[in-house]
């Protein structure tokens, strides 16, 4: 059985990840922040070392910052409903996921105006188109670190200075980087960081987060009890409390803490370059190949561990059904997700096959993928 | 030997009672998360004992890594 659909979620975990799961259901299992006997204070340590190992990962200086979610797409309705009022200007790109589209589209529907910059067919975003779309009412700029679709990284840093210059927010989604790919929030002027825990950073599904810069204030997206002034029917207005109503998935931040200490332990640029050697066989492995189309830069530089093609004359499902059932592999189908990314790079509505590798994908793995694919190609 | 007194910081949030209980144990001062005391009306169910001598190492050090703190009072 070989895994290549680590873009849609990790697997396999570290075993630590599943360790400090079981370890946490097993020995602690109380709730933080309510009662204040030593399970809860347990609960407590396990939830804030989670936030200090990912303040570490983005070079985030306060651990309270960091807002937990079910996943990125809460993180992203927090930040885009909770910063944006009818007559702001937000700008985007034309790669983005449906998890930045969908509530952009809806915020629209409300009165915000929402510019969509185009992304090369290639999936690369010029920084100076995002100059040329600043208007007097635009307040934020949102983008996705690496296009789910292709894998192309987008110009974040070069954004976030215009972002700065310009006194706008930029709110990064960093569900196919955060982990495998370095990000940091001062260096690349990020106000509002938007991260997934179940890709790369290893942990479960189920958790997911922002990262919020002092001095920004968004209106919540949900009420409710904190813990914390518990005589006060008014929601609180400190962090994390202020928008972290509710229990909080505490077994699943257990396993996104041990994930991202097995990512600062193993060194993203070990990872990285693993993945970037892994990608950049793939990428010679499938561009040769008679009848098969790779999308994308093929710049292993600017590209994470994902590659999207199809096969002349077949479907993409059929290929992914070819792979799955007779070599065992497992990629994804389709559109993705992101339909303005498909139209950017012309797969509109067919869609592409994407294989996404991890740290975990051996150089065995490419190549009987690789090999796979050229016998469903040349079939 | 006489049994030291204590003081209490109260935080806002749990986890900045955790966050200052960490930065604390780090600069070696004696500190325990306890129950907030009955008497001292709270934000938080948790709140950070200290002994009272260590009051201005417990504040300035506090101070120096931005974590905000509701009160301090002596028990």
């Amino acid at each position: 059985m070989i895994y290549m659909d680590n873009a849609a979620t990790s697997y396999p975990k570290p075993d630590v990840v599943i360790q400090a799961m079981t370890d946490y259901m097993k020995n602690i299992g109380a709730n933080s922040g309510r009662s204040s006997h030593r399970l809860a204070i347990e609960a407590g340590h396990i939830i804030y070392e989670t936030r200090e190992a990912i303040a570490e990962l983005f070079n985030i200086s306060d651990p309270l910052r960091i807002i937990f979610c079910s996943n990125v797409t809460e993180a992203l309705n927090l930040a885009m409903r909770g910063f944006l009022k009818p007559d702001d200007g937000v700008i985007t790109s034309s790669i983005e996921h449906n998890s930045v589209m969908r509530p952009l589209r809806a915020l629209e529907e409300e009165g915000v105006e929402v510019t969509v910059v185009n992304c090369s067919s290639q999936g690369f975003l010029e920084p100076r188109e995002i100059q040329a779309a600043i208007k007097a009412n635009t307040k934020l700029i949102v983008l996705n670190h690496a296009s789910n679709v292709i894998g192309s990284i987008l110009p974040v840093a070069e954004v976030g200075e215009i972002a700065r210059q310009n006194d706008l927010l930029l709110l990064l989604d960093a569900a196919q980087t955060g982990g495998a790919y370095p990000i940091d929030v001062e260096a690349m002027n990020i106000d509002l960081l938007a991260f997934t825990g179940h890709k790369a950073m290893y942990g479960p599904q189920g958790t997911g987060g922002l990262y919020i810069r002092e001095g920004v204030d968004l209106k919540p997206l949900k009420w409710g009890g904190t813990g914390s002034r518990s005589d006060e029917e008014r929601q609180p207005d400190f962090l994390p409390d202020r928008y972290e109503s509710g229990t909080l998935n505490i077994v699943g931040l257990a396993g996104l803490g041990a994930g991202v200490r097995f990512v600062l332990a193993e060194g993203e640029d070990n990872i990285r370059g693993k993945e970037k050697n892994l990608t950049q066989k793939l990428l010679d492995g499938l561009t040769n190949l008679k009848g098969v189309t790779v999308y994308g830069g093929l710049d292993i530089d600017r590209q994470v561990g994902l590659v999207s093609f199809n096969i002349d004359g077949l479907m993409p499902s059929e290929v992914g059904f070819q792979l799955d059932e007779e070599y065992e592999i497992m990629c994804r189908v389709g559109l993705h997700c992101a339909p303005a990314a498909h139209k950017t790079i012309g797969t509109f509505p067919t869609g592409t096959v994407r294989l996404s590798l991890s740290y975990f994908t051996t150089e065995e793995e490419i190549g009987k993928t690789i090999e796979a694919i050229t016998k469903i190609a040349s079939k | 030997m006489n049994k030291p007194t204590y003081g209490v910081v109260l935080f806002h949030s749990t986890q900045a009672a955790i966050k200052a209980e960490k930065i604390l144990k780090e600069a070696e001062i004696k500190i325990k998360l306890i129950p907030v005391p009955r008497h001292l009306s709270s934000d938080c169910g948790i709140c950070l004992r200290f002994e009272v001598d260590d009051v201005l190492a417990v504040k300035s050090t506090l101070a120096s890594k931005n974590v905000q703190t509701a009160r301090i009072h002596q028990l």
